[in-house]
């Protein structure tokens, strides 16, 4: 680890800036929120799975009393779509519904009961059409349309980029590995549920609080399809109960709680059930993968080859990008000698994928680290040795045309080797227990906004005052991963003041600048630079006003602990609050703006989609995971998961830990238990189809947090959170993301240690009981088959 | 979130008011003592109910005691026997702690420790639990889902969607209490119903009907439910699995009762049986009288084992292969067995002597 500068805050212990809040329940969530005079709204969802509405008839449901105002998609037609390039979404169907769940209509009414009643009032005529539930049936469909101004058929994107001669690679590989994976789709489960409250003021001007990550992006569609200039729609993000992508996008109850408080001059609410976040879901995509790998005699790679198909939903949400990032985010941190991807996303009747957190990387990332697995046993080398031999290294780029700056993947995995006891236990456990490795990379941003521009990505105002508190002003979007603390311990440290003295306004489109949000774990890297360039030029002002009255150079003062201090004189030093004020004397009210834009020289390649992906900083990440697997039941127990994760610098290190194990149990959640199943066809147990005609397709299996299984405390393994430092000099003191990319790699690390715990590969996620059996069975089969034959000869 | 629909609330202050209360209103009154299981129900509109009988005022229904009794069981009728007498509105969680039932009934506290999670077991009580409402992949949905569906045999419909043209109701029994309490011969006091007070063992409360699976009469409630302490050379166990360690509902479970007898090294099996939950709604109740005069070995376990899956065929009505829940079935038995074998009668009386 490189020595760290003597900093007061940075790499500090630090609680977060809410943590007492929300501990003690003070922090008012979204549904905490109440004002007076408010209605509460409810949605009418469809039943079936793809439906044209010939009818819809809100009389009866408008005449029980206590209901105020219905509202219907025709009065808020716009389409719209976070990715400007593919909207294909309305607030409220008009014309047809896509999947058991999407909206069609909804009631703003004195209480939730009475709205919920009132939607059984609403008369609806559909007239059913085919649902089609698996992608590939829906891409070879062309009678069947999802979306009929599609330019593809019912196919949402389809990405194929090539770079070199992959084809003659693979034919010159001594070692040729092909595999088949799936990755079957799963859900954020973020505690709190989606809730918006919309007020209207009487000059017209609207408030929405709404549980987003992405306020700015909310703002914007807000505004388009109410037909409303944005300065007078204001979006505020109260505290949020967790996100993970979930909430990245605008959703149906924003637009809902919007029209509702226009038409009835109420503020008006709306809290989604769990069912309906389940619905809502703009889940992990499922992946069906087939990769081909190849290898010289070293085990170095000289192609890597994927064909993916991915199972879009009904809608597009980022699914633009999803497919590029299935391909784009892959190049590191291993060097390819060529590389290519062709990724398909389809539309299907069932609830939207989107983004969730390792937006596009996870699954192939998954299919890679196995087929590397794979290559290793092959070579018959240990699988740590065969990734060091493919190191990308720092200062680099990516057959792709990333450029990478700070690596520190190889220490990464010399951590987890380390701390896994890898090299005296690897190959040396008992059959039934068995260790397996994975690596991964992750995007600090993206280096370009979801919709063209040239302005900054993010922007953070900081005011100083007589009392010497420091107000701090950001559109950052803190979920829970911590931004607000992250900003304070960067003002903190320029300024001189303690955490406490910081005062944090965000996520506020009316009070803060904008910032695009938390997504693609940009708020460190980005808003962290705008502060820094925020409170690095109010540092200089104060100093240089204590300077002169010291008179001495400004070089020779520092702020530090609430003191600013002459370095080469301790004993002279003066509060902070004297120090502000001197500034203020100096020249006046003491302000500064910070911005922070991505660099655009030199990241990336200029073809078609290289931008995509594209990040000013790259993280790296190692797993060790340890399995035990019981072969009379199968069910497979993660015992212990060593995690290093080069985050660039740990700004606060106990926030870098919070992520990294957050990271890892949601990664395992995924390797071993979670699938967001739609029922195909049929509802027989048996698999058969029955009752497939239009209308039963498309049920969501799980929609509870009972029936959709996460990990409990006692189904967590053991994690070893490691922190690794590789500083990037485009980073806020170095830092980079650690939100995401510590979840890659739990996945195949686990997938790898079952390989070696029972010499079995499981390539279809999740890694169920049955699925270990039935491949045991198999294993147990073909030996029996190959005594047999030896037998007889 | 969703919300419950408006009903009466109502707390009797009486056993007999309760079952005056329940008699004169029959469905359309539900007890409410716990809430774990009736709560979500009602909320999810798989139960519908105009009013709640709160039993919070009703103390004499909860607390541990030891009793002489002569229970109704199967085993030793004619012997009198201790037994422990369990409130019915005990919580799972003072059982599950209780001192007495941690000693006499360890079977019982290992397996009422496997509810769901802590802060449920604080509320849910043994009555609760025992009668749990049946549960089913295709009823504890939402209504949206049931509404798609075309409704079922138990939500507004005419149509099995686990036995294709089935006319009965075939959602599982899930609770955890009922396949040890039955394995350890359980009577349960029963009152309020048209005559009057009446003890049942626990094995005959459960009918094949998952629509109303219990067989209460119209105004009856359990009062408590006794426990016969057993004798030394009885093992017990229960053991269940689900997805996950806590929270879950019980996707295979199975309890295991072994009668012996030791001569010397040797122990040899004199009767018991296989109690078998969360098939459909009613526990399988599968004799051991075949393999009387076995040797207490690991080849009895693995003959149990196949014993279960021969003799249980677990339905695609929970939200689990039913295919790899009867393989499971089959080693969880197994594992029973040899639980069984390994904690030993003679193990009993220095816990005795605890």
């Amino acid at each position: 680890m490189s020595a760290a500068p003597p900093y007061t805050h940075v790499g500090g212990d630090h609680a977060k800036l809410d943590a007492a809040d929300r501990l003690t329940g003070v922090a008012a969530f979204a549904d905490d929120l109440t004002l007076p005079r408010m209605l509460h709204a409810k949605i009418l969802r469809s039943p079936h799975a793809h439906a044209r509405i010939v009818t819809i008839d809100v009389s009866r449901a408008e005449a029980l009393p206590g209901v105020l105002a219905t509202v219907l998609g025709a009065e808020m037609p716009a389409t719209y779509g976070v990715i400007p390039w593919t909207p294909d979404e309305q607030a409220l169907a008009t014309d047809k519904v896509r999947y058991v769940g999407d909206a069609l209509a909804a009631v703003a009414a004195v209480d939730e009961e009475t709205a919920t009643a009132a939607l059984a009032l609403i008369d609806v005529v559909y007239e059913v059409l085919p649902a089609l539930c698996d992608p590939r049936a829906a891409m070879a469909n062309q009678d069947v349309l999802i979306h009929e101004q599609n330019r593809h058929g019912n196919v949402s994107k389809r990405v194929k980029l090539a770079f070199g001669d992959v084809d003659e690679a693979l034919a010159s590989g001594v070692h040729r590995i092909s595999g088949h994976y799936e990755y079957p789709g799963s859900t954020h489960a973020a505690l709190e549920p989606h809730c918006a409250l919309a007020h209207v003021e009487s000059n017209g001007l609207l408030t929405i609080w709404s549980a987003t990550q992405v306020p700015h992006y909310l703002h914007r569609e807000l505004s388009r399809v109410l037909g409303l200039p944005t300065w007078k729609v204001r979006v505020i993000q109260p505290p949020v109960g967790g996100a993970f992508g979930g909430k990245s996008e605008p959703f149906d109850l924003e637009f809902v709680v919007a029209k509702l408080a226009q038409k009835t001059g109420r503020p008006v609410k709306c809290l989604y059930t769990r069912e309906e976040v389940f619905l809502a879901h703009r889940g992990r995509h499922p992946f069906s993968m087939d990769y081909e790998l190849a290898l010289d005699a070293e085990g170095h790679i000289l192609a890597v080859d994927g064909h993916t198909v991915l199972d879009g939903g009904a809608y597009s949400s980022f699914g633009l990008v999803t497919t590029y990032y299935s391909g784009q985010l892959l190049c590191s941190p291993y060097t390819f000698g060529t590389y290519r991807f062709q990724s398909t996303r389809v539309y299907t009747n069932k609830p939207a994928c989107g983004p969730k957190r390792g937006h596009g990387s996870v699954q192939p990332r998954f299919a890679i680290e196995v087929q590397l697995d794979k290559g290793a046993a092959l070579l018959g080398i240990d699988p740590i040795a065969l990734r060091r031999r493919n190191l990308l290294g720092a200062d680099s780029r990516t057959v792709n045309g990333f450029h990478v700056g700070s690596n520190g993947f190889a220490e990464c995995l010399d951590q987890v080797e380390l701390h896994s006891g890898w090299r005296t236990r690897r190959g040396k456990l008992p059959y039934g227990r068995g260790l397996g490795v994975a690596g991964s990379t992750y995007i600090s941003g993206t280096n370009y906004c979801i919709y063209p521009t040239d302005l900054p990505q993010a922007a953070v105002q900081i005011c100083l005052d007589r009392s010497g508190r420091v107000r701090l002003f950001t559109g950052a979007s803190d979920i829970g991963q911590g931004s607000n603390t992250t900003l304070a311990v960067i003002a903190a440290e320029h300024l001189g003041v303690e955490l406490e003295d910081v005062r944090v306004v965000a996520a506020d489109t009316d009070l803060c600048p904008v910032d695009l949000g938390a997504y693609s774990s940009r708020q460190t890297l980005m808003a962290g630079n705008a502060c820094v360039m925020a409170a690095s030029k109010l540092a200089k002002e104060v100093r240089k006003a204590v300077a002169e009255a010291w008179g001495c150079s400004a070089k020779l003062v520092t702020l530090a602990s609430r003191r600013a201090q002459r370095i080469d004189d301790p004993a002279t030093f003066m509060s902070i609050q004297d120090a502000f004020q001197l500034a203020e004397v100096a020249i006046g009210t003491l302000g500064s703006v910070g911005h922070y834009q991505t660099p655009r020289e030199g990241v990336h390649s200029d073809y078609r989609g290289g931008t995509i992906g594209a990040s000013p900083a790259y993280s790296f990440s190692a797993h060790v995971a340890e399995v035990e697997v019981d072969t009379d039941t199968g069910d497979v127990t993660v015992l212990r998961v060593w995690a290093a994760h080069d985050c660039g610098r740990a700004l606060s290190p106990v926030l870098v830990e919070g992520q990294i194990e957050g990271s890892v149990y949601m990664g395992v959640a995924e390797a071993v238990m979670e699938h967001h199943y739609v029922m195909p066809t049929g509802l027989n147990g048996d698999g058969n189809p029955r009752n497939s005609g239009p209308g039963v397709a498309g049920l969501l299996a799980a929609s509870s947090l009972l029936d959709y299984p996460i990990p409990t405390t006692l189904d967590t393994p053991e994690i070893h959170a490691i922190i690794v430092e590789a500083p990037d000099p485009r980073g806020p003191f170095g830092a980079k993301e650690a939100g995401e990319g510590p979840l890659h790699p739990a996945i195949p690390a686990v997938a790898n240690a079952v390989f070696d715990a029972i010499g079995i590969r499981i390539d279809a996620l999740p890694i169920t009981p049955e699925k270990v059996l039935a491949a045991l069975d198999a294993q147990a089969a073909a030996a029996a088959d190959r005594h047999g034959g030896r037998a007889h000869a | 979130m969703l919300r419950l629909r408006a009903l009466a609330f109502e707390r009797p202050t009486s056993v007999q008011d309760l079952t005056e209360r329940l008699t004169q209103q029959g469905d359309a009154a539900r007890l409410l003592a716990g809430g774990t299981d009736l709560m979500p129900n009602l909320k999810l509109g798989t139960v519908q109910a105009a009013t709640l009988l709160s039993l919070s005022a009703l103390p004499s229904l909860s607390g541990i005691r030891r009793v002489e009794a002569a229970p109704l069981g199967s085993h030793d009728a004619a012997t009198p026997q201790q037994a422990l007498e369990l409130g019915a509105a005990t919580t799972l969680d003072v059982i599950a702690n209780h001192p007495l039932v941690q000693r006499e009934l360890p079977a019982l506290a290992a397996a009422v420790a496997r509810i769901a999670s802590p802060q449920i077991r604080n509320r849910a009580t043994l009555a609760g639990n025992l009668c749990v409402d049946t549960r089913c992949r295709y009823i504890n949905q939402s209504e949206l889902f049931r509404v798609a569906l075309g409704g079922c045999l138990k939500s507004h419909g005419s149509e099995c969607h686990v036995v294709p043209g089935g006319q009965n109701c075939v959602a599982a029994l899930s609770c955890d209490t009922a396949p040890v309490l039955i394995a350890l011969d359980a009577v349960l006091a029963l009152t309020g119903g048209a005559d009057g007070d009446r003890t049942l063992p626990l094995a005959d409360f459960y009918n094949t009907d998952g629509l109303s699976h219990t067989n209460l009469r119209r105004g009856e409630v359990i009062v408590a439910v006794r426990v016969p302490v057993q004798r030394p050379d009885v093992l017990v166990t229960y053991r269940k699995w689900a997805r996950r360690h806590s929270i879950d509902f019980p996707l295979v479970s199975v309890a295991l009762r072994l009668e012996t007898e030791t001569h010397g090294e040797t122990t040899r099996l004199t009767g018991g049986q296989l109690v078998v939950g969360a098939l459909g709604p009613r526990p399988r109740i599968v004799q051991l009288k075949a393999f009387v005069g076995r040797d207490l070995d690991a080849t009895l376990a693995t003959a149990l084992g196949a014993l279960a899956v021969k003799r249980c065929r677990p339905l695609p009505n929970l939200p689990y292969d039913e295919t790899y829940r009867r393989r499971r079935l089959g080693v969880e038995t197994q594992r029973a067995v040899m639980a069984l074998i390994v904690m030993g009668p003679a193990a009993l009386p220095a816990r005795h002597g605890a």
